[in-house]
């Protein structure tokens, strides 16, 4: 157990002058220009900024589906840029959780296994996933909808069944992508109360929007513009109790 | 350190022959001496075993569970399912119905051919054509065919020939009451039946006591019986055959003939035996055969002499023999010669040609309902896109991709060649029950049918499993 002051945590995800270049036919479109950050354990931190400010890059970088161009990414001490294919996807499954925007459940599973589906494609799987699963569903409030398929649920139960799916392999890093721009008020509003339950738990969340209500429950906000970070906005929150649970090795 | 491993080594390559024998051996014991099918038996074993280590991970999803997953996904679709698997389906059931119709059909010719004896040569009296030199004629005598001096110099002077069988034909009617047919009578000698391969269904052959007495005695084939005595046993009847009162000794089998040859009585496997003595007495070498509006003389000595070689590696020689004398005696070629072997080697070379015909026909069905299968899937992965770059997101490697399609491939097609045995061996069922033709369904058939329909999905599945593995997560998540 390390010390509770809120000040020096170690960093889950570390970010060094990292660049991100698209080509789109003769232009070249810098995304994300030798940006450097470091997300803290158990801080809850929206990223915003307009489109086209770099936010999505930062994600699928934070997220490991992509590689950046130059500058390096140190996901919980492991640098991304010497991991195979292979060796991204075990980041993936065993330190990541994804809610997207969509929700992006499968359709042909049921609400069960589709919390189930990160353990699935883990090499070692996490012993005790199923009860834990079951555990996560009763929490999010779908404990009695297990054999459900995710088009017999309404949006925001679905995107319960996303968060759930996004703690079942019980990540350092939860990344959320717009997870309420398709949900009615009254349901955003229940979203976000979970995730402030997640951060509450201790848990590193790093959730990208540009709705400026959202931004503003989140504990710290970084914003973004044309590839730089144009301010960043830290603990308007007192940060929550930590330091009880480490993320990542909840059981 | 060199000398503790040579035998290792040693060790290991004896190992690795042994091995190989008993994959031959288990080929063999799957589908016979048959080249091509051990070899694609083989070749398909190697490449499941190959994908099977490359792609399926020590750790991770079970195979079982991503046939689980494969299953419930092509559930998700079940019309567009079944429609794919159709293809394959059709393809492999016409496989098994083309290759037992093949079978059926060569083996009835075959059948046919091995009765004739595969040990011998026969010779046969033609009547040469006709020139016009003699003009019109109410009666004329034709003088042809095979004579007692041929039989007496195959029999004598021929090496590696056991028996020679002379056998004579009657153009006459015969009757018993008011029955009357026209079988072939056949005046011969008691060795025919062995030398044929006949069988007696009831009382005996020809015997040569009843040469010695010229008796007027003979034997039908069941054809003739049944006709001649619909009702009762016809031994020791008395049957008519020309002007003359025949007792009947017994019975033979009659040759088979196809199914759905049919010929009314009357035809080839209607046939009465006589004494050879007996008809020479009655007969003499001349037989009057009467047509329309002329009649006709025939003067021929001998219209068959069959003759059995020692061993079937002998029917070539005395075939040759045979060919020689009937050109140098019988130059206005009024004789032809038959051997069975020949046809038969040619009906097995016939039969391996149509086999080939047939299996290619249907291998391309086969492979049309590959492609579909292969259609479908690209469309697939096309549409699943989306679920791709979750699952990708959510931690899945490439490998995981790739088997998860080409399962669902191979259950498509697998379950398409299953239910295509089950129906190609009920189709040669329903053939033989309604067009009577005989069919056999050799085991290597389903089994032939069932490797290519597997195969088929392993190779068209593995190009949509690549594209949908290869394809970039953060592309795939983004579409639509």
């Amino acid at each position: 157990m390390t010390s509770s002051s809120s000040e020096a945590r170690p960093p889950v995800a570390e970010l060094e002058r990292v660049t991100r270049v698209y080509h789109m036919g003769a232009n070249e479109v810098r995304a994300l220009d030798e940006l450097s950050f470091s997300f803290g354990q158990g801080e809850y931190w929206a990223v915003m900024g307009s489109s086209g400010s770099g936010k999505s890059t930062l994600l699928n970088l934070l997220g490991c589906l992509d590689r950046p161009d130059s500058g390096s990414y140190r996901i919980d001490g492991t640098d991304v840029k010497d991991l195979s294919d292979d060796q991204l996807s075990e980041v993936r499954s065993q330190k990541l959780g994804f809610v997207f925007q969509s929700y992006n459940l499968i359709p042909q599973l049921n609400v069960l296994e589709n919390i189930l589906v990160p353990i699935f494609y883990q090499d070692v799987p996490t012993p005790g996933a199923e009860a834990y699963a079951r555990g996560l569903a009763e929490r999010v409030g779908l404990g009695r909808r297990l054999d459900h398929r995710p088009q017999e649920l309404s949006g925001g139960q679905q995107q319960r069944v996303a968060i759930a799916r996004a703690l079942v392999n019980r990540p350092t890093l939860i990344l959320a992508d717009e997870a309420t721009g398709n949900l009615d008020s009254q349901t955003a509003l229940e979203i976000l109360a979970l995730f402030d339950e997640l951060h509450a738990e201790g848990r590193t969340i790093v959730l990208v929007t540009h709705e400026p209500d959202v931004g503003e429950r989140a504990q710290h906000v970084l914003r973004l513009k044309d590839g730089h970070i144009e301010s960043v906005e830290r603990g308007r929150q007192a940060a929550p109790p930590t330091g009880l649970l480490r993320p990542g090795r909840i059981t | 350190m060199s000398a503790s491993s040579r035998p290792d080594g040693l060790r290991f390559r004896q190992g690795l022959l042994i091995a190989g024998e008993l994959v031959l051996a288990a080929t063999y014991w799957l589908v016979g001496d048959n080249v091509l099918l051990r070899f694609l038996l083989i070749g398909v074993g190697a490449l499941a075993a190959a994908l099977y280590l490359a792609l399926a991970p020590g750790r991770g999803p079970s195979l079982l569970r991503t046939f689980r997953l494969g299953v419930s996904s092509l559930m998700l679709h079940k019309l567009r399912s079944l429609l794919t698997t159709l293809g394959v389906l059709f393809g492999t059931s016409s496989v098994i119905a083309m290759l037992a119709i093949g079978e059926g059909a060569s083996e009835e010719a075959q059948e046919q051919i091995r009765q004739l004896g595969s040990r011998n040569v026969i010779l046969r009296s033609v009547k040469p054509r006709e020139d016009f030199a003699t003009g019109q004629q109410a009666v004329r005598v034709v003088s042809y065919g095979l004579t007692e001096e041929d039989l007496a110099r195959v029999r004598d002077t021929f090496p590696a020939v056991t028996r020679v069988v002379p056998v004579r034909e009657i153009f006459d009617e015969v009757r018993h009451g008011s029955r009357a047919m026209n079988p072939r009578v056949l005046a011969t000698v008691p060795m025919y039946r062995e030398v044929t391969g006949r069988v007696v269904s009831e009382g005996r052959f020809l015997a040569d006591a009843d040469l010695e007495n010229t008796a007027n005695v003979c034997v039908l084939s069941d054809e003739v019986a049944n006709y001649l005595f619909p009702f009762s046993s016809p031994l020791g009847e008395q049957i008519k055959v020309g002007g003359d009162y025949f007792t009947v000794i017994g019975t033979l089998l009659s040759r088979v003939r196809p199914a759905n040859d049919a010929a009314p009585a009357g035809s080839s496997t209607a046939e009465v035996f006589i004494p050879m003595a007996t008809g020479q007495k009655w007969y003499g070498d001349m037989q009057v055969k009467i047509r329309a509006g002329s009649r006709e003389m025939e003067e021929v000595e001998l219209h068959e002499i069959v003759v059995e070689a020692a061993r079937m590696e002998d029917v070539p020689l005395v075939a040759a023999a045979c060919r020689e004398m009937l050109a140098r005696n019988h130059a206005q070629s009024d004789c032809e010669m038959v051997v069975p072997l020949e046809l038969l080697l040619r009906a097995q070379e016939t039969k391996r040609i149509f086999n080939i015909v047939l299996g290619s026909i249907a291998s391309i069905s086969l492979l049309v309902g590959g492609i579909g299968i292969m259609n479908v899937m690209l469309a697939t992965v096309t549409e699943r896109t989306r679920e791709i770059g979750i699952r990708r997101a959510l931690g899945a490697k490439r490998r995981h991709i790739v088997m998860q399609f080409l399962v669902e491939t191979v259950v498509l097609s697998v379950g398409g060649g299953l239910l295509g045995v089950a129906l190609g061996l009920v189709i040669p069922l329903v053939v033989e029950a309604t067009a009577h033709m005989r069919t056999i369904v050799t085991p290597s058939a389903p089994l032939l049918a069932f490797l290519i329909s597997a195969g088929v999905g392993v190779v068209f599945g593995l190009y949509p499993a690549a594209r949908a593995a290869t394809m970039d997560p953060v592309e795939a998540l983004r579409h639509e």
